[in-house]
């Protein structure tokens, strides 16, 4: 175990990270919008929010590549108007891990913004405060552990990532070879060691994650309802 | 004065009342459940909107079908919830000041209530009596219009109740708003009520 390159290890987590950070804010911004409101076709869109969670990650990959690709939708306009380039890229690997862990987040988020009483939020309203005022101070901290928990999942999931990330960034050492990516193709090449490393690096984190998870979740069911000692 | 004149399609029947309540008076909204109060009570607030009617608090008209719809936030009325819905993250001052607008009132009005030893504690570590007092004086320091009382004292026990309704009249005493409240207990609305609106199936029946 000398000569193991970690690029990958840096490289997987600023792009989870990345990737969470942008997952973040537009999975509460959407959970927030749908949680309270019903309108027609509110369950086709949210369908389509959840789709990535049962596809396989080939078919997000391949959709990714139709979308960014070069005669793709988005993919024509940024090459036209930025001269830029999203496939095969640093940018093509956080795109991915947004894709496959936005319903993870999106589903924490509206679940948390849907267990706390409503009335709490109205009793707000009625004392004058702005939808604004509402979001920062009542239901933004009180869905806050559900939240937090969204984050962890879906930064778990960005890190695993890897038959979306594969198609539309493919394999570039130093630039594209997050963990799972090294460990295939670790495996492919024969260095059993080096695969070895990764996967245990990973199981590690995973483990972790859950680990935490399932902590932070039995303390918060406690919290508000047990006499505190602090 | 709050002049009320609203219907509302309802799930098993239409809501339509018309009534008035005079500026020093506490007006008893009695009937039994699913009648139609806690509507009535959304409405004037602008938590739920009326199909018809118009709704008019002092000189502001709140709501005419259609024309006017005052926001919530803009129509200064106090609604103490039934199970008074305190902020569980913030302390006891924290949500007696969210809404105010002079401290030293909401000042006065814990010492009046004699809940002074608890405002640095959380609504879950307080008892069901000393939560209803912060909840009145959370809605009181908004220095309300109106106050709407959605059946304030069903979780209590009775020689808190009793108490409670006291209280409530000495307050009501010392403020002088107008008071609007649901309940379902006979001998509450008498003791309270200086007037009884009598509500079934969604029509005052006195």
């Amino acid at each position: 175990m000398t000569d193991i390159n970690l690029s990958p290890l840096w490289l997987s987590f600023q792009t989870a990270a990345i990737a969470t950070v942008i997952v973040f804010v537009i999975g509460v911004f959407f959970a927030r919008l749908l949680a309270r409101n019903s309108f027609p076709g509110k369950s086709i869109v949210e369908a389509f929010f959840l789709l990535p969670l049962v596809l396989p990650p080939t078919v997000v990959g391949f959709g990714l590549l139709y979308l960014f690709g070069k005669n793709g939708l988005l993919g024509k306009f940024l090459m036209k108007w930025f001269d830029f380039q999203v496939v095969f890229s640093w940018y093509a690997v956080i795109v991915a891990a947004v894709v496959v862990s936005f319903p993870l987040m999106y589903q924490s988020a509206s679940t948390a913004f849907q267990q706390y009483d409503l009335r709490i939020e109205n009793a707000a309203y009625t004392m004058g405060a702005s939808k604004w005022k509402v979001f920062w101070t009542i239901s933004f901290p009180l869905a806050w552990p559900g939240l937090i928990a969204g984050l962890v999942l879906s930064f778990a999931r960005a890190l695993g990532e890897f038959g979306a990330t594969l198609m539309l960034a493919g394999y570039i050492p130093n630039v594209t070879d997050t963990i799972p990516l090294a460990i295939y193709f670790a495996v492919e090449s024969g260095n059993m060691e080096q695969a070895t490393f990764w996967v245990v690096v990973i199981i590690a984190l995973g483990f972790s994650a859950i680990l935490w998870l399932n902590w932070w979740n039995k303390r918060n069911r406690m919290r508000y309802t047990k006499q505190r000692n602090d | 004065m709050l002049a009320v004149d609203i219907r509302k399609k309802l799930e098993h029947f239409e809501l339509s009342s018309t009534f008035k309540i005079q500026q020093h008076e506490i007006v008893v909204l009695f009937g039994p459940s699913g009648s139609g109060k806690t509507t009535i009570l959304n409405c004037i607030s602008g938590l739920t909107k009326p199909t018809a009617g118009t709704i008019q608090l002092n000189n502001l008209l709140l709501f005419d079908s259609k024309k006017v719809n005052v926001p919530i936030q803009k129509r200064n009325i106090a609604y103490l919830f039934q199970d008074y819905a305190l902020f569980p993250h913030m302390t006891v001052w924290k949500n007696i000041t969210y809404g105010m607008n002079n401290e030293h009132i909401a000042k006065e009005l814990i010492q009046q209530l004699g809940i002074k030893h608890l405002v640095t504690r959380y609504p879950h570590e307080i008892s069901g009596g000393e939560k209803q007092r912060v909840a009145i004086v959370r809605a009181l320091a908004t220095e309300p219009d109106l106050l709407l009382l959605d059946e304030p004292f069903s979780a209590l026990d009775e020689t808190t109740r009793s108490k409670s309704h006291d209280e409530l009249l000495r307050l009501h005493n010392l403020w002088q708003i107008p008071i609007l409240l649901v309940t379902h207990s006979h001998s509450e609305a008498e003791k309270l009520g200086d007037r009884i609106l009598y509500i079934n199936n969604g029509k005052l029946t006195s």
